[in-house]
């Protein structure tokens, strides 16, 4: 019952999709990430909602707008335990959690100064080489980004 | 490996890299020809260096090639804010064959991406200089004879030392055991030791490197450099420490070998350059064979 009053603090939609246990912290990092700030749909967010697990957490709502899931993974960087949960005539069609991408290409700035990523126009590239703790290695340093030390762009 | 850059020394397999030094022994015996009469080979340093840059150059004009470039950024176009993608792209169009040392790290990788010609790394920053890394190789074939199951010791600044870095993963497929010695505050990297671990192999650290000489059959110096250090009076103790005299390389293997990829500073002193045992101006020689091979087989004239 709890659950269900929390929910009703964002009103819920029709169609599309509800992202779900972001950290407060991190749900406009999310919005960046998905370009939701130019977004021409309804969106709705909240954060610094109670959470049972988490204490705090935060809630992106997008009207119609079913996203792929390499484009869901990248939040994970920020929001390693978001859900995904899919609404379809205001029924949750499906929920899943997201997952930490093999590759970053983009979004994530290489920490290092010295690095060419920082000083030509050039994409940045990432193998992630730690998943739980997040590890980042640069295709051009090949340096290590951390979570302590990431920038998004 | 025709076309084939030379970014970071895993670009090329274990097998890649003894053809490399097998070609570089044909050189060696033979480093005047003219086979590269036809080609013009681009030697971009934008920042110094002596032994790089001045043996690739002597191996491209031992070869019968010419060699383009500059030895310094200030009187190009990069010093009116030309970036490295474009200076890379014209430069390409005038050559046949890119080496560049630039102290931005990933510029080398980059710079493979872009270019229609093959590019060679020759120091991009603390990143890789692998051509260091494969003449130092042939230095310890040619003075050991076998590159497998040696005793390497690694000595000085094993944290920043870029050489290190690149020879010890190296090193790691012909199951040597490690002596690595250093001041606590200069260790090898986690992130190198872990290819060490990764092939079971031994390693075994030290902060005093006497204990180290009567094992050893590569003594691989490197210079500690000041910067590295916040207490000027720690450099001062750390450096002279680190200071390898004659009289302490008399009791070693017959096989024994110091090498050091140069500048060298106050580590190794003069009186042991008349050593048998000292081999570092070999190994600065020994550049220009690997250097002269490596090419060969980027422009596809052997194979």
């Amino acid at each position: 019952m709890s659950e269900k009053i929390k929910e009703l603090k964002v009103s819920a939609i029709e169609n599309g999709t509800v992202i779900d246990h972001i950290p407060s912290h991190a749900v406009f990092q999310v919005i960046r990430i998905l370009k939701l700030d130019s977004f021409d749909n309804m969106v709705l967010f909240a954060t610094n909602l109670e959470s049972k697990k988490y204490g705090t957490k935060g809630l992106i709502k997008v009207s119609n707008k079913f996203f792929l899931p390499e484009e869901l993974n990248k939040i994970a960087l920020v929001a390693p335990h978001a859900s995904i949960i899919e609404i379809r005539d205001f029924q949750v069609s499906s929920k899943k959690i997201v997952e930490t991408p093999d590759h970053v290409n983009g979004i994530v700035r290489c920490f290092n100064p010295n690095c060419v990523t920082n000083h030509e126009q050039v994409t940045t590239r990432f193998t992630v080489v730690e998943k739980e703790e997040l590890r980042l290695k640069c295709h051009f340093c090949e340096k290590i980004t951390r979570r302590s030390n990431m920038e998004f762009k | 490996m025709k076309n084939k850059s030379l970014v970071s020394i895993n670009d090329y397999t274990k097998e890649e890299q003894l053809r490399v030094l097998e070609l570089a022994r044909e050189f060696e015996k033979n480093p005047v020809q003219t086979i590269l009469q036809d080609y013009v080979v681009a030697s971009l340093f934008f920042e110094p260096s002596t032994r790089t840059r001045l043996s690739f150059e002597s191996a491209v004009n031992r070869l019968g090639g010419k060699v383009i470039g500059f030895s310094e950024a200030s009187n190009t176009s990069v010093k009116k804010g030309e970036s490295l993608r474009d200076t890379i792209l014209t430069i390409a169009n005038y050559s046949d064959l890119i080496v560049m040392r630039n102290p931005i790290e990933g510029s080398a990788r980059f710079a493979s991406e872009i270019s229609p010609v093959p590019i060679i790394n020759a120091g991009d920053g603390a990143n890789q200089h692998p051509t260091q890394t494969l003449l130092d190789l042939y230095s310890i074939l040619k003075t050991q004879g076998t590159l497998d199951n040696l005793h390497v010791a690694f000595v000085g600044d094993l944290k920043y030392g870029r050489t290190v870095h690149s020879l010890v993963i190296a090193l790691c497929n012909f199951n040597t055991t490690f002596h690595l010695v250093s001041p606590l505050e200069l260790k090898l990297p986690s992130s190198v030791k872990m290819h060490i671990k990764e092939k079971n192999l031994t390693y075994h650290q030290y902060t005093d490197m006497e204990e180290v000489i009567p094992n050893a059959d590569v003594f691989y110096m490197t210079r500690i450099q000041r910067e590295r250090f916040s207490d000027p009076l720690e450099y001062e103790r750390i450096k002279n420490s680190y200071n390898l005299h004659h009289d302490m390389i008399l009791n070693t293997k017959d096989n024994f070998k110091v090498l050091h990829p140069l500048p060298r500073v106050n580590e190794i002193d003069i009186n042991v350059d008349s050593s048998p045992k000292a081999y570092y101006f070999e190994q600065a020689l020994n550049g220009v064979y690997v250097r002269q091979a490596l090419m060969a087989l980027i422009l596809g004239l052997l194979q």
